[in-house]
């Protein structure tokens, strides 16, 4: 496995159009037609310092709806869009902590509304930062837009619970993207991170193990390059690029991440990500459950 | 870039001169987290947020005198997903000092509520460190934080009130 990254268009990725790397985003930062998104796990790292220019999309505060457990709706996507001064032809272009994990779930999210002018900034905060890019607190505030969103269309790339049973009875392709630990019931959550209320451990049945940061250059938070991503995918978990396939974590967050690997980097065409992910499968009465 | 607005409010600093709120049902813990309390309940998001990144920027790593790395395991939060490590010495009066390392350098919250902590709960009594509520990180840090988040900066605190305990423990045994 390298460690150090090569260019973006030298890595031999099937869409490397939704990548750019920090130099771009540096030659962009006053682009009109472009909007830089910082998505985060701490709610407070956007406000300690971004990428001039940046505006912040909360995954709590703006992506998810504050009553029921879904994602935003028109509505409030279009609001969301007008506030941070964004059109429905403007680029946006994520990045954020954690190996940009929050990023391409933001991505995710907005791909339900239909924005395909999204990229992802390689290697996300931590590069920015290993590379001594300027960071700023002053908070930009753009002038409102009128954004008129597409309806959220569910069907292509997110999976719910009962399609979920079927994908398994079927024997189709799960990626279950947590931690070994986790697949194998030993533990129901992150290591590191907290019990977040999972009755039951272990995995859906017939899933196969791939812990998502695998796909990332721990050095500079970097995607690996498609040879290397083929070899974990392809070679490893057996996946064909033809087949329906199945993403989940906990909480849909993580396995947005390998959602992106596996639909730009690699191209697969059919690959969905089952938010409802472990905290409601592990936690669903008679729902089947694998186990060492 | 139009309109940017910068940090505006200055709060850190002065938040521990305020006046004491009438404390009510709050009087079992540290005054100087139920005036922190008081204080954070009349911010809005954007205030609350630029008192916390103050009380971050002050985050200052445990002193080599009392701690080196490796840190010891036993002083490991294993709930914080920013490698926390929590760690006490006694005061003269027999309270505590405690003192924080947060290893993740992008673990800005984790460093804040360090901060926090040493500021409310440090020199405090003892019991009323134990008194704290694991829901004062809501309160201070809003209810949108992620249950992680939330959880982590908790596993903090259940750490601080376990080196309370301890002393508390070894100091009645003694006695």
């Amino acid at each position: 496995m390298t460690n150090v990254a090569s260019p973006i268009a030298e890595r031999g990725y099937a869409h490397p159009e939704v990548l750019v790397d920090t130099q771009w985003v540096a030659d962009h930062l006053n682009d009109p037609n472009v909007r830089i998104i910082e998505s985060d796990e701490d709610p407070l790292l956007y406000a300690s310092g971004h990428i001039p220019g940046a505006v912040e999309v909360d995954w709590v505060r703006d992506l998810n709806d504050p009553v029921r457990r879904d994602y935003i709706d028109k509505a409030r996507f279009e609001e969301l869009m007008s506030r941070i001064g964004v059109t429905p032809d403007m680029t946006v272009v994520f990045y954020g902590d954690k190996n940009n994990w929050w990023a391409t779930y933001a991505f995710w999210v907005f791909q339900l509304f239909g924005h395909t002018n999204a990229k992802i900034m390689d290697g996300g905060r931590l590069k920015w930062e290993k590379e001594g890019r300027p960071l700023v607190r002053e908070v930009p505030n753009y002038p409102r837009t009128r954004y008129v969103a597409k309806e959220r269309d569910d069907s292509r790339i997110r999976a719910f619970r009962d399609q979920v049973l079927k994908h398994m009875e079927a024997r189709k392709p799960l990626v279950d993207v947590r931690s070994p630990e986790e697949f194998r019931g030993e533990r129901t959550h992150m290591p590191e991170y907290p019990q977040e209320g999972v009755l039951r451990g272990g995995h859906i049945p017939g899933a196969k193990n791939m812990p998502w940061a695998r796909a990332v250059n721990p050095e500079d938070g970097t995607f690996r390059p498609a040879a290397e991503l083929q070899q974990l995918y392809i070679e490893q978990l057996g996946l064909k690029p033809e087949d329906e396939i199945i993403t989940y974590c906990r909480i849909g967050e993580r396995s947005s991440h390998t959602w992106f690997v596996l639909t730009y980097l690699l191209g697969f065409p059919n690959v969905r990500n089952y938010d409802g992910s472990w905290t409601e499968w592990g936690n669903s009465v008679g729902l089947p459950i694998e186990k060492p | 870039m139009p309109g940017a607005r910068g940090p505006r409010y200055a709060g850190a600093v002065a938040w521990s001169c305020g006046r004491s709120p009438p404390l009510g049902a709050m009087t079992a813990i540290p005054e100087p987290l139920a005036r922190l309390l008081h204080e954070v309940e009349g911010l809005d998001r954007f205030e609350r947020q630029q008192l916390l990144l103050e009380f971050a920027d002050e985050f200052r790593e445990v002193p080599p005198e009392v701690a080196e790395r490796p840190f010891p395991e036993e002083n490991y939060v294993t709930r914080c997903e920013s490698q926390a490590y929590v760690f006490a010495r006694p005061n003269p009066d027999g309270t505590l000092k405690f003192y924080f390392a947060v290893e993740n350098p992008q673990g800005v919250s984790a460093k804040s509520w360090a901060v926090i902590m040493d500021r409310t709960l440090s020199g405090q009594p003892l019991e009323s460190v134990l008194a704290v509520p694991p829901d004062v990180i809501f309160r201070i840090y809003g209810n949108e934080i992620s249950m992680g988040k939330g959880q982590g900066l908790m596993g903090m605190l259940d750490h601080v009130k376990m080196l309370a305990a301890r002393t508390l423990r070894e100091r009645r045994s003694e006695g």
